[in-house]
Order: structure tokens, then C-alpha cells, then sequence
């Protein structure tokens, strides 16, 4: 299946990708109202690391065998047959954050005031990421590998 | 080849789900003495404390059985194996043949003898009906002793706490949750907990049980102390519930003998979960593990070989999660290292409820614990069954900020470039 993979080689750090995946998630689509009156604003669900002048975004990998939906105890996570993507039913969470102490990219987001986790749904069936498209000089690519 | 399957819990769904996974035709056959289907177990405490409904501790779809294929005989108790003739004969008198067996009875409560401790009042907290029972409490009963200060004895108290009932905890060691944690993460949750209201009694154990006309009233422990109660929660501890193999052959230690295509010493036979002594990734040798991660996956790799797919499970890692209060915390591998081969470092901040700790042994990471900060754990879980080699970057674990761009780059991006 097709992921989400980042080149740090060309990773600027702007962050576009996260406001992208915050609105892609809010409740208006709106990024300037999604930052204004969202409340509690959805948390981005990829990780932008950053250490002097290297920054790179991690994403869900949507694993084959993913070790998060092994782990939970709540059968919130899900690993969809045939699209491959692993979906979280954050109705279903009860945040025990076994997925975060297992997931081995560490990409999966902890909302500890709502004690539920967020993660990657790769914008669910959108043709490409929103975090994907919003990278202004392509250091993250969604392609098959 | 007819699957059967003895036991319900997280290896059963694993096994089902690795089976599937193979062989989509095979019969496949759950046996269970409880009389639910497949629910998330330690989600008990949730179900107790309030947080939660039964219909959500039910963590496969409705129709999960139904889809696979598989049928379910619940509220039906394995009574022994046959091995020769290859079926299992069951409490009620039936028998079901199998071709290949998995035995996922999971763990039974230890429950030590102690006087006074026959009779009513007395409850355990492993089972779903475990938490019905407790249910009956709230209301009823003001004060609560709960012996044993583990992850089970904890979250009963917590739970029952929740609902209003003043609980003591009773622990033999001079610290909390110590097998799975550490002294530092044990005081910063006792502190926690205390905070909370929950009473907290080290180094001592309840001696007698004081019931006056068959109801409890009491506790004495060891050093003569008396606790009012009106009911006392036990839970020191769970063993392999193994007698089913009693008399057939296949071998045990601790648990049921598996090895690392999850097979018992007697070829068809299988064996996973909390009854289940397999090989650990980091020990290098066999051991009862009976956590959830273990469960599920050693019941995955037994249903792919029982499926035929000869894929050997690489053995687990101890690991637990788990909140008190608002404080998230963390143990993975080898928590409390045995002897001198290893290399320990820690930050700890108990002001702020903050503790780092990794364990290391040959510049691999084999262990660590954390309090407070939680968040990507899993990066550090992947360097341990990863085996990676962190001699370069050991500094940096110690970071609650450590993540990939922590490593360097040749180490990063290998991680980074690999599928799972």
C-alpha cells in the first residue's frame, strides 16, 4: 500500500504538515478558524522532529502487522482488510496507551485531558495526505515502497 | 484439521485471528468456561470504577465469531485432554476432537491460605464477573482491605475508590507495584495514590480475617494491627491455570512449556498466554509473562503454525502501561536488573511526578521505566526488540524528548526505512 515517508534531506521545518493534518481533522476545515474557536483543537497526528538545523516529519506507517491494534484492550484500534489503513475509534478508547508504549515510530498522539489517543487515518481515502500535499517543497511523500 | 481452542481471552482472539489469517476453511472450535465472549480484560477496572459500560468491554465486533467461522461454547469448562484420542472432554460430558490444539486458559488468582478467609465477602479481580461481583459493594459496604499492592491489587482499589469505598492496600514488600516497576516509580504513584485517599500499608500482610456471624469485620495483620472492613479484595498475584494438563504429557514448569512456534512438548498441542511459559526476547530463556501484549501476540503465532504457516514468534517483552490519577506510566523488559551486567541510568524528579530510567546491558537497551512522560515509549520498545545497538546515543535515551532525530542518522534511518 501506498504510506507516508519523509526525506529529511529537504524537511525545512515549517510545519505545514501539521496544520494541514489539524485541519483536515477540525470540525469547519477552516485553518484560521479551526486555530481560533476549536475547542479542544485537534491534535496533528504526525510527529515533526526537530534538533538544530535537522527537522523531519514521522507518520504513521500503517503496518502490516500493526503492533497497536495486538495491543489494545478496548478493540479501538482497527486494521481495515482491504484498504490497509489502521483506523482508531476514539469513541471505543479508554486511553490505557498501550499503543503508544508499543508503537515503534511513536506516532501515535496522546490527548491525556480526553485520555484518548489520535492517529493517522491518512485522511481517509483522500487521494493524497493533506499533510502530504501541504509540504511545500515535497520532504514528505506518499507513495508505494 | 479442526482448530480447538481452550479459553477465550486476548491468545484466543490472537490465535482465531492467526488462523484466519492462513487458513480461512478449517473448523475452528472455542471452548470457555466464562460465559461471555471475548472482552477486554483489564478493562474490568474501567467497568467498576464507572468509566465504562459492559457493552464496551467487548472489543471485537458482534459478529466476530460468526464471520470467522468459529464456533463458541461458552460457559463450558475443560475437563481434561485426551491426547491420544485427541479431543477434549468437557465438565458437561461432551467432547470436542481436535486436530491441532491451543490451550490459552490464561491465569488463575493466588489465593493464599489465611484464616477467616473461607466464606462469603472475599473476591478476586481478574474476571468479568469478578467486577460484577464488586459492583455489589458500593452502598453497601464502607471500607474495603485489598491485599496486594501489584497492578491488579491497585486497580481494584482505585476502581473501588472511585465508587466511593475507603480502601486500604495491604503490601508484603516495603514498595508498591514491585515486580513490575521500580522503588522511585513505586513512590511516586504510593504518593499519588495517597493524595487520592487510598490507604496504603507496607511490609505487612493480613493475618486473620475477623468475621462476626459469617461477616467480615475486620483484618489483623502480621504485627497485630487491626483494619475495619467489610470486605477484603485478594489479589497477591495470578499463577498458570495449567491443571488441564495434568496427567497428558505435555510438559510445564511455572506454565505450560512452549516454544517459539508456541508448540508444548507435545506436537499439536499449543500453548499461549498468561498459562504459557515462552521464550522472552531479552532473557533468552522461557518465562510466565502474563500481560496482554504477550498474550495477544504468542496467540497470533500459535494460530499461524497451528494454520501451518511455520512462522516462529521472535518471544516477548514484559510491558505494562498503566495510569493512576492522572500519572501515566511505563515499565518495559528488564525493569529491575538481577546483578551487576547491567548499566542503569535515571532522571528522577519525584516533585514534578517525573521518572526516566533505562536499563542497558552490552550497550543494548533491555529496560526502562518511565513516570510521568509517556509520550513515544514505543520508539524506546522498538530499540529493544530491535536489538539495536545504542552505545552512540545511550546519553540521549535518558531524554523525555528522545525520538529519532535523537540517533544517528546511519541508526535513524534504517529504522525509518523498514516496513513492519
Amino acid at each position: 500500500m501506498k504510506r507516508v515517508y519523509a526525506k529529511e534531506d529537504v524537511c525545512i521545518g515549517c510545519r505545514l504538515c501539521e496544520i494541514a493534518c489539524v485541519v483536515e481533522h477540525s470540525e469547519s476545515k477552516n485553518a484560521i478558524r479551526t486555530y481560533k474557536t476549536e475547542v479542544p483543537r485537534p491534535v496533528a497526528r504526525n510527529v515533526v522532529e526537530e534538533r538544530g538545523p535537522l527537522t523531519f516529519s514521522v507518520n504513521c506507517r500503517h503496518c502490516d502487522e500493526p503492533l497497536c491494534v495486538a495491543v489494545c484492550i478496548a478493540g479501538a484500534m482497527v486494521k481495515d482488510e482491504e484498504s490497509g489503513v489502521v483506523r482508531h475509534n476514539e469513541e471505543k478508547c479508554v486511553g490505557c496507551w498501550s499503543c503508544v508504549m508499543i508503537c515503534p515510530y511513536g506516532v501515535i498522539k496522546m490527548k491525556p485531558a480526553a485520555k484518548k489517543v489520535s492517529k493517522c487515518d491518512l485522511c481517509n481515502g483522500r487521494t493524497m495526505p493533506a499533510c502530504v500535499q501541504a509540504c511545500p517543497n515535497r520532504a514528505i511523500v506518499y507513495e508505494e515502497r | 484439521m479442526e482448530h480447538v481452542i481452550i479459553g477465550n481471552g486476548a491468545a484466543a482472539i490472537g490465535a482465531v485471528e492467526g488462523i484466519r489469517e492462513i487458513d480461512k476453511a478449517s473448523p475452528v472450535t472455542i471452548v470457555s468456561a466464562e460465559p461471555y465472549r471475548a472482552y477486554g480484560r483489564p478493562l474490568i477496572a474501567n467497568l467498576l470504577s464507572g468509566k465504562i459500560v459492559e457493552a464496551d468491554i467487548y472489543y471485537r465486533a458482534d459478529d466476530f465469531y460468526e464471520a470467522r467461522g468459529v464456533k463458541l461454547l461458552l460457559g463450558e469448562k475443560a475437563a481434561r485432554i485426551d491426547v491420544e484420542k485427541k479431543r477434549v472432554v468437557l465438565e458437561s460430558g461432551k467432547a470436542v476432537s481436535f486436530g491441532r490444539l491451543l490451550i490459552a486458559t490464561g491465569g488463575i488468582p493466588f489465593i493464599p491460605p489465611i484464616k477467616g478467609g473461607e466464606g462469603s465477602s472475599i473476591y478476586t479481580f481478574t474476571t468479568l464477573d469478578d467486577a460484577k461481583n464488586l459492583e455489589a459493594l458500593p452502598g453497601k459496604v464502607e471500607r474495603v482491605v485489598v491485599i496486594g499492592g501489584g497492578l491488579i491489587g491497585l486497580k481494584a482499589a482505585e476502581s473501588l475508590h472511585d465508587r466511593g469505598i475507603k480502601v486500604t492496600v495491604v503490601e508484603l514488600a516495603d514498595r508498591i507495584l514491585s515486580s513490575a516497576f521500580d522503588r522511585e516509580a513505586g513512590d511516586i504513584v504510593e504518593k499519588r495514590l495517597k493524595e487520592i485517599g487510598i490507604e496504603i500499608v507496607l511490609e505487612n500482610s493480613v493475618k486473620e480475617i475477623v468475621r462476626a456471624k459469617g461477616r467480615i469485620k475486620a483484618v489483623i495483620l502480621n504485627n497485630g494491627e487491626q483494619y475495619e472492613c467489610g470486605a477484603v479484595v485478594i489479589a497477591i498475584g495470578v499463577i498458570p491455570n495449567k491443571a488441564i494438563v495434568e496427567g497428558t504429557g505435555i510438559m510445564t514448569n511455572r506454565g505450560i512449556l512452549a516454544d517459539g512456534n508456541m508448540q508444548t512438548s507435545v506436537p499439536g498441542i499449543y500453548a499461549a498466554g498468561d498459562v504459557a511459559e515462552a521464550p522472552d526476547l531479552l532473557l533468552g530463556q522461557k518465562r510466565v509473562a502474563p500481560i496482554w501484549p504477550n498474550a495477544y501476540l504468542q496467540g497470533r503465532y500459535a494460530g499461524l503454525n497451528m494454520a501451518g504457516a511455520k512462522k516462529p514468534y521472535r518471544g516477548g517483552v514484559a510491558m505494562n502501561s498503566i495510569e493512576f490519577y492522572g500519572i501515566p506510566t511505563v515499565s518495559m523488559g528488564i525493569s529491575n536488573p538481577p546483578d551487576e551486567g547491567y548499566v542503569v541510568r535515571a532522571v528522577y524528579e519525584p516533585k514534578k511526578n517525573l521518572y526516566r530510567k533505562i536499563v542497558l546491558k552490552g550497550h543494548r537497551l533491555v529496560g526502562a521505566v518511565l513516570v510521568g512522560q509517556i509520550q513515544r515509549a514505543g520508539v524506546l520498545t522498538g530499540l529493544m526488540t530491535g536489538r539495536t545497538n545504542v552505545e552512540s546515543f545511550e546519553e540521549e535515551l535518558l531524554n523525555g524528548e528522545f525520538g529519532f532525530a535523537s540517533m544517528p542518522p546511519d541508526v535513524r534511518k534504517k529504522i525509518l526505512a523498514e516496513n513492519r
